[in-house]
């Protein structure tokens, strides 16, 4: 599939009985105000036509008496204030939904930029409601990706949101594109759905994307919506929305097994800062809002089961870290809500590890309810507790032998030495193309352990060493 | 009840909204919004204009849409079935929210929290005519197999009780006695309600003494905290906060388990409402869902609604506390609350003070924290609330303020390590970064159940991880090879010390709980391998020679290998160490 042609303008005949106001009152940024109209509500969808007949969506974002402040997704450039026309459509921005939407591409507002029809379809507000906790269903089915770091260590469940932190230059858009091209659960074969939304992304990620859909051949499981680097930065505040609206609907109304991508959530902060900056509201940490925890999760939390039904949404958001910080707001808040992470490492990468996924920092919470008998193998928990307890002694014998030499360190440091150097060039690395069993990475870790002496093994049963030791 | 129109929509800014033309409302009264009737809180009063902070999602809310009130506080329903119910920041029952709306929460929910078709045995224990006190206990509801319910007088009413219902069936609403007050004679049904914001009375505080045993080797022995006392658990994300919490509800020995779920992720809510149905209370082998009650309000549900449901929270568990239990609070996490305070702060164009939380966080956060502790019911009885609060500090920075405001009100600190949870080590609580103010308190408890015993034991612990965390920076430098055999000791004992008995498995169903009994064995056991080889090494025994002792290997599985009933076997275990040692000084001499 070609690379989408920017979006064109879009006239909407619907709704022309609404009010319409000639003059705004006051443009800043993507802010525009509006007084002296009859009363509108919150978080309702505007139309705005410019001097030239051009229409360009917005969002109330306060209302008041006779007044409105809205967020214009497409940007003000050549709104003047005499000129524009304003529309209020009492309604919040909807995405209409149907299953014909596989394998369309749309901008952030839901428009088409393949070429193809309007979608048409039940119209869906895009910000959803929230689900109640007690219609949720705990995800715990293993979905296979066959990358040892993630399935061995920081397994991925139906259902489950998470993140991959990066850093910039940092191989994330190879290992997002090998997760959607291999998830899959063992031995089922249910209806499954790709949705992507791409948030301030470059042009050329966005065909890498697109590209690696394709060779995988799965491109009609696939529905796009971007809003590139170049597109109005506050489109991209709505386009994971509309992207999740379309993934609820094919999940819990169609029942299909949704992953749905979200790169870069970044971006889509820096959008949020820039909107809040305009309105002049108090900022908290680095001038992001105090409500970005808040606005996350109403992203975030899209991810999820429902009892009795049989869909899932499960999500793989791309969090670029900002110089690599992981304690950089966007990353920390990210890490609060998600159900874990997996962080990638420049040391790792520059060493020529692929995939770089961090050891010890990354995490996946969920990973005990999916894993052991029946789902992967009996001795996975106690596997992967070792790996870890032991990978993180390596780092500080390394850090112990980068002040007193290697010459002084103790046998037994040294067998750490080398199971960290099998654990990161076995099992950690392995090809953009290689699909590994769980059993494969399994074994590959009983291998890289077997380099350490068995009483070293203090969280692995001894039927466990008797069984997998050495094999 | 009635409600009047009080004032109508000025402006909408998110979840606060600004009313005009208000008349006669009251500061923290209960307030319906739009035709919706979306529920929210008066929170300031100028001239004819107010703020009211909404609960509820208010897209779609418009200027000159109608303010209604009944003229009362956000109170919460007190009564029989609380129990394993699962309630949103305002006490609307989720559960019945879903039968009601599906899946989804839509706005405009309207449920009380008490079911109303369901009824309940009710038993009289006292007989009319006779003075009644506030908090007296007039009968009893068995509400689960584990809650005695006790049906009790109103706080702030002194009366005569002139009737009562005889043994039977009732609804939560049914009259179950009549009182003759001051204000003429009242109908008192099974339920009460009492304002959330408002501490329910008690007679009189009580000193700790009793510990909160929650099975936890690194709280019980380490790091105590006593029934009525309130703790902070600080970690960045990922270091096992809420692990910590959960394993905290599903194994302390309270009575009643209020568990906050402020702000946090839909799924953990799930978790519990998944596991503790299935699960047993170690003490009593009932479902542990049979002694909880959570308060769900999930990151992405509406914001203010976070804020009140932390008071809807130690109200419940307030309640239940003057029926003389022990409860105790969970809220995961109060930085969620304080997040949530700081928006709706923001949205009213309040000045804001550190980090743009407002200038009466502190206070707010103290308010919180005093409603824990340990008292002298209305009605006489002993009851505590022990509050267990979590804060997510941005960036494991514990220098923000809402963990540093925290620490001012509470006594217990268990600091959460980025490093232990790195290693797995869970749980991930740093024992020299972490205090407790509470070991005192609970050390005469703690001393008749091991013969005196405890208090020397632990000290001797405590300093051996500070000799290591000493020892550690010299290893740094020129590595361990380089020290004595005695110094090699005390690393070797505080490593068997981290790995055998302050990392606990929660999933392992020998190690996931831990009776007081064996923590003391173990911490006896690990003490006495100390000395022992402590004299032995003196005694020119080599640590290499100690290390391949097989009792080493014994006392690093000793968690896995000894179930809790199996005291037995590890005091086996503490004279297998003692004849080891003798025979290793009797080989070497």
């Amino acid at each position: 599939m070609p690379l989408p042609a920017p979006p064109h303008e879009v006239t909407n005949a619907k709704l022309l009985d609404r009010r319409e106001y000639l003059g705004v009152d006051e443009v800043s940024g993507p802010i525009v105000a509006i007084r002296n109209i009859h009363n509108v509500g919150y978080n309702e969808l505007v139309e705005i036509t410019d001097g030239r007949g051009k229409v360009r969506l917005g969002m109330t974002l306060e209302v008041s008496e006779g007044a409105a402040v809205a967020q214009v997704f497409e940007g003000t450039s050549g709104l003047t204030l005499e000129h524009t026309r304003v529309r209020f459509r009492g309604e919040p921005l909807a995405m209409p939904v149907s299953e014909e939407l596989l394998g369309r591409a749309f901008d952030g507002l839901g428009r088409p930029i393949d070429g193809g029809p309007d979608p048409i379809g039940e119209e869906r507000d895009v910000n959803g409601l929230p689900v109640n906790p007690t219609a949720r269903a705990y995800p715990r089915e293993f979905i296979q990706t066959g990358v040892s770091a993630i399935d061995g260590m920081n397994t991925l469940v139906r259902g489950q949101k998470l993140p991959i932190f990066s850093g910039s230059g940092l191989p994330h858009r190879q290992l997002v594109a090998q997760i959607t091209r291999q998830s899959k659960i063992v031995g089922e074969d249910a209806p499954f759905a790709v949705v992507f939304a791409g948030m301030g992304i470059k042009h050329d990620e966005a065909t890498f994307y697109l590209k690696s859909f394709e060779d995988s051949g799965a491109m009609e499981r696939v529905i796009v919506f971007l809003s590139l680097a170049d597109a109005p930065s506050v489109e991209r505040l709505v386009t994971p929305r509309t992207a999740l609206t379309v993934a609820e609907y094919l999940a819990f109304d169609l029942g299909m097994h949704v992953l749905t991508v979200l790169t870069d959530m970044t971006n889509y902060c820096e959008a949020l800062r820039e909107i809040s900056t305009q309105r002049k509201e108090i900022p908290s940490r680095k001038g992001y809002p105090g409500y970005l925890y808040s606005d996350l999760a109403s992203i975030y939390e899209r991810a999820g089961m429902i009892r009795d039904k049989v869909g899932s949404i499960t999500q793989v958001p791309v969090v670029s870290m900002p110089n690599d910080d992981i304690s950089h707001p966007i990353p920390d808040l990210s890490g609060y809500i998600t159900e874990g992470q997996i962080v990638l490492e420049r040391d790792l990468a520059q060493r020529g590890i692929y995939p770089p996924i961090a050891g010890l920092p990354s995490l996946s919470r969920l990973m005990k309810d999916g894993i052991g008998e029946g789902m992967t193998r009996e001795d996975h928990a106690h596997l992967a507790s070792q790996l870890f307890a032991g990978y993180a002694r390596v780092k500080e014998i390394r850090a112990l032998a980068s002040v007193i030499g290697e010459d002084e360190l103790s046998p037994l440091d040294h067998q750490y030495l080398q199971f960290g150097d099998a654990f990161e060039q076995k099992f950690l690395k392995q090809d953009y193309e290689e699909n590994r069993s769980i059993e494969q990475t399994l074994d590959l870790g009983w291998h890289v352990l077997s380099s350490l002496p068995r009483e070293e093994l203090h969280r692995i049963t001894e039927e466990e060493i008797g069984k997998y030791y050495g094999k | 009840m009635n409600d009047r129109v009080v004032g109508d929509v000025k402006r909408v800014v998110g979840p606060v909204v600004e009313a005009r033309r208000t008349t006669r409302v009251q500061m923290l009264e209960l307030a319906l919004v739009g035709e919706h009737r979306l529920v929210g809180e008066v929170v300031h009063i100028q001239g004819d204009s107010a703020w009211v902070q909404v609960y509820e999602d208010t897209t779609g809310l418009r200027p000159g849409a109608p303010i209604s009130s009944y003229g009362r506080p956000l109170s919460v329903e007190l009564g029989p079935g609380l129990v394993g119910s699962i309630y949103d920041g305002v006490q609307r029952p989720l559960d019945a929210i879903r039968l009601q709306m599906g899946d989804f929460i839509s706005k405009g929910a309207s449920m009380p929290a008490l079911d109303r078709m369901r009824t309940w045995r009710f038993v009289p224990s006292v007989t009319p005519p006779c003075p009644v006190s506030a908090g007296m206990v007039i009968g009893t509801v068995k509400e689960t197999e584990l809650i005695q319910h006790k049906i009790m007088v109103p706080p702030n009413m002194s009366s005569e009780l002139v009737e009562i219902a005889a043994e039977g069936e009732y609804h939560v609403t049914d009259t179950v006695a009549r009182v003759r007050t001051i204000d003429g004679v009242l109908e008192l049904p099974l339920f009460q309600t009492w304002p959330v914001r408002a501490p329910r009375p008690y007679t009189a505080r009580l000193a700790h003494s009793t510990p909160l045993i929650t099975g936890q080797r690194v709280i019980d022995t380490l790091l105590p905290v006593a029934r009525g006392g309130v703790v902070v658990v600080p970690g960045g994300f990922g270091t096992g906060k809420t692990m910590v919490q959960h394993a905290l509800a599903e194994w302390c020995d309270a009575d009643l388990v209020v568990y906050i779920g402020c702000g946090e992720r839909g799924n953990e809510m799930t978790e519990v409402l998944t596991d503790f149905p299935k699960l047993t209370d170690p003490r009593t082998g009932r479902s542990l869902m049979e002694r909880t009650i959570l308060i769900a309000n999930t990151s992405n549900m509406p914001v203010a609604a976070r804020e009140a449901s932390i008071y809807t929270g130690i109200t419940i568990a307030e309640y239940f506390r003057d029926m003389g239990m022990h409860v105790a609070v969970m809220a995961d996490s109060t930085s969620r609350w304080a997040e949530a305070l700081r928006e709706l702060s923001g949205r009213m164009e309040e000045m804001p003070a550190d980090e743009g939380f407002p200038a009466y966080l502190p206070t707010r956060l103290a308010e919180f924290y005093e409603r824990a502790g340990s008292v002298r019911t209305l009605n006489g009885a002993e009851g505590s609330i022990s509050t267990i609060g979590a804060v997510s500090p941005p960036g494991g920075d514990f220098s923000e303020p809402v963990t540093q405001h925290t620490k001012r009100f509470v006594r217990a600190f268990w600091a959460l390590d980025k490093q232990l949870a790195n290693a797995r080590h869970y749980p991930a609580i740093s024992w020299l970064d972490s205090y407790s103010e509470y070991v005192e308190d609970v050390s005469e408890w703690w001393s008749g159940k091991t013969n005196g015993e405890w208090y020397g034991l632990r000290t001797g612990l405590f300093s051996i991880m500070q000799q290591e965390a000493r020892l550690q920076k010299v290893v740094k430098l020129v590595g361990a090879d380089v020290l004595p055999d005695s110094q090699r000791l005390i690393l070797e004992v505080a490593s068997i010390f981290k790995n055998a008995f302050l990392q606990q498995s929660a999933f392992d169903k020998v190690d996931a709980f831990c009776v007081a009994e064996k923590q003391y064995l173990m911490l006896k056991t690990i003490v006495t391998l100390h000395n022992c080889a402590a004299e032995s090494i003196k005694n020119g025994v080599t640590l290499e020679a100690i290390q391949k002792l097989p009792v080493m290997r014994d006392v690093m599985r000793m968690k896995y290998q000894y179930a809790n009933d199996n005291a037995a076997g590890l005091r086996e275990l503490l004279e297998n160490i003692e004849r080891s040692f003798h025979a290793l000084a009797g080989a070497t001499a």
